[in-house]
C-alpha cells in the first residue's frame, strides 16, 4: 500500500525524464462523453499528418478502442499481457494499416482496473514515448484507479467534455484532480449548433467560462461519427466529412503546425440545408 | 409556438439555467471539500467580534452564497450586547487599542464561556487554512477558478 503512494503522486510530473515523445491522456470524468471516440481520431489525425502515434486503451475490463478503430479482430495480446510479461510489447501492439504509423496497444477485457500496477503502467508509457511521437491513452470514465493510472504517465491531458450539465462537472472535477503539472486542454463534443442558438444547449463560451481551459477544439454532433464508428473507420481518415476537417484541424493544433484559434461549428445556412446532405 | 411564447414572455432559455445551475453547484462542490476550512473561519469571526461584544456563539451560522455574479459569506453572528466582555487571554494588541470604559459585564463573560472554549485550540489550526485555499494546491486552483468564473461573463 505504502508503496503505491509514491509512485502515483511523484512520477507524473517529477520522475518522468523529458523524453522523446508527448504522453497525452484525453480523460473527462463523466462515461459516454466520446473519450474513446476522441482517442481514436486525434490518433488517426496525427498518425495521418506523419507522427508516430500509439493509442493505448486504459479502460482494462471495458475495452473499447480496438472495436472504434476496427481493430478489434487483430488483437492478440493486451497492456496486461506486457506489464506482466506474457508478450513483448511488439507484440502487443497492433498496426493499423490504414495508417501504418498508428499503433494500438489494448486493454485486457477480462481483468480489472485495479489489477494494473501505477508504477508498471507509468514506466511502460515512458518506454512508448522512447519509440513514439505522441502516445495517447484512452482514460476510463471515473476517477478512481483506472483514472490515476491513466493520467499517471501523462504530462499532458485534453478534457473531452460535451455541454451537458452533467459532462461539465464531471470535467471540473477531473481538472482538479489532474493538478497543476499538466498542460489541460479542452475539446467541446457533440455541440448542436442549432441548439445553442435557440438558447437550449450550452455554448463552448458557457462550457469554458466554467473550465476555464484553453480550448483545443469543438466537434459537432454529426452522423459521420456515428457511421464511421459503426463501420470501424475513423472519421478523421474521412477527407469529406467536416468533423473529420476538425479532427484534423485539433490535430495540427496538437503538433503545433496551426496556431489558428479553433473553429466554433455552425449551423447550416438554408441554402447548404436545401442542397446539401452531408456531413 | 410555444417556445415563441416563452420566448415573447422573456422566459429564460433552458442553456442559460443549465449555466447558472452549474456554477451554483460547482461553487458548492469546491466549497465542501473543505468543511474544516468553513469552520475554522466561523471559529476566528466570532472571537474577533467576542472581543468588542458579547455574540450568542450557539447560534452563529456562516455560509457562502452566490449573490448575482460574485460569491458572498453570509454570516450570521446574534448580538446578545455591546458590552464589552472582559478579554479572556488577550491575543496580542487587544488590550491597549482596545476602546476604553465599560470595565467588564459579568453577564456577557456567561455567553463568552460558550464561545472561548472552542476559541483556543481551533485558533492556531485555524490560521493555515484561513487564507481559503484548503490542503492541497490542486484545490487552490480550482476554487480560484470558480471565484473568478463570473467575471468573465459579461451579461
Amino acid at each position: 500500500m505504502v508503496n503505491n503512494v509514491i509512485p502515483q503522486e511523484a512520477p507524473a510530473t517529477a520522475a518522468i525524464p523529458q523524453k522523446r515523445g508527448r504522453a497525452i491522456v484525453v480523460t473527462s470524468g463523466k462515461g459516454g462523453v466520446g473519450k474513446t471516440t476522441t482517442t481514436a481520431n486525434l490518433g488517426a489525425a496525427l498518425a495521418a499528418g506523419g507522427a508516430t502515434v500509439v493509442l493505448v486503451d486504459a479502460d482494462v475490463g471495458l475495452r473499447n478502442l480496438d472495436i472504434v478503430l476496427g481493430l478489434e479482430a487483430r488483437v492478440r495480446h493486451h497492456v496486461l499481457d506486457v506489464l506482466e510479461g506474457q508478450a513483448t510489447l511488439d507484440d502487443a501492439l497492433v498496426t493499423d494499416k490504414r495508417v501504418p504509423s498508428l499503433r494500438l496497444l489494448a486493454a485486457a477485457q477480462t481483468r480489472e482496473k485495479d489489477d494494473v500496477d501505477t508504477a508498471a503502467f507509468t514506466e511502460l508509457i515512458g518506454t512508448l514515448r522512447d519509440r513514439f511521437d505522441f502516445v495517447l491513452i484512452d482514460c476510463p470514465a471515473g476517477i478512481e484507479k483506472g483514472f490515476t493510472n491513466a493520467i499517471a504517465g501523462a504530462d499532458e491531458a485534453i478534457v473531452v467534455c460535451t455541454p451537458e450539465v452533467s459532462a461539465v462537472r464531471d470535467a471540473d472535477r477531473v481538472v482538479g484532480l489532474l493538478g497543476e503539472g499538466r498542460k489541460v486542454t479542452l475539446i467541446v463534443n457533440r455541440l448542436r449548433p442549432a441548439l445553442v442558438r435557440k438558447g437550449k444547449m450550452l455554448s463552448v463560451d458557457d462550457v469554458n467560462d466554467i473550465l476555464h481551459l484553453p480550448l483545443l477544439g469543438v466537434i459537432a454532433d454529426a452522423p459521420d461519427v456515428i457511421v464511421s464508428t459503426n463501420r470501424g473507420e475513423p472519421v478523421a481518415l474521412d477527407a469529406t466529412s467536416l468533423v473529420g476537417e476538425a479532427y484534423r484541424a485539433i490535430a495540427r493544433r496538437i503538433t503545433g503546425a496551426s496556431t489558428a484559434a479553433p473553429e466554433i461549428p455552425r449551423e447550416k445556412t438554408f441554402f447548404e440545408k436545401l442542397f446539401g446532405s452531408r456531413s | 409556438m410555444f417556445e415563441f411564447f416563452n420566448r415573447l414572455f422573456g422566459a429564460k432559455p433552458s442553456s442559460a439555467m443549465a449555466k447558472e445551475r452549474l456554477r451554483l453547484v460547482l461553487l458548492s462542490d469546491h466549497l465542501s471539500l473543505a468543511p474544516d476550512v468553513v469552520e475554522a473561519l466561523k471559529n476566528d469571526l466570532i472571537e474577533v467580534i467576542s472581543r468588542y461584544c458579547e455574540v450568542d456563539a450557539a447560534n452563529c451560522d456562516v455560509t457562502f452564497e452566490r449573490q448575482d455574479k460574485q460569491i458572498a459569506m453570509l454570516a450570521n453572528i446574534p448580538i446578545l450586547g455591546m458590552q464589552r466582555p472582559k478579554p479572556p487571554a488577550p491575543p496580542p494588541a487587544t488590550p491597549p487599542s482596545a476602546p476604553p470604559g465599560l470595565p467588564d459585564g459579568n453577564a456577557a463573560s456567561a455567553a463568552l464561556a460558550t464561545a472561548t472554549p472552542s476559541a483556543p485550540d481551533t485558533a492556531p489550526a485555524a490560521k493555515p487554512p484561513a487564507k481559503p485555499g484548503g490542503a492541497n494546491g490542486r484545490r487552490r486552483r480550482r476554487k480560484q477558478g470558480v471565484q473568478g468564473a463570473p467575471r468573465p461573463q459579461p451579461t
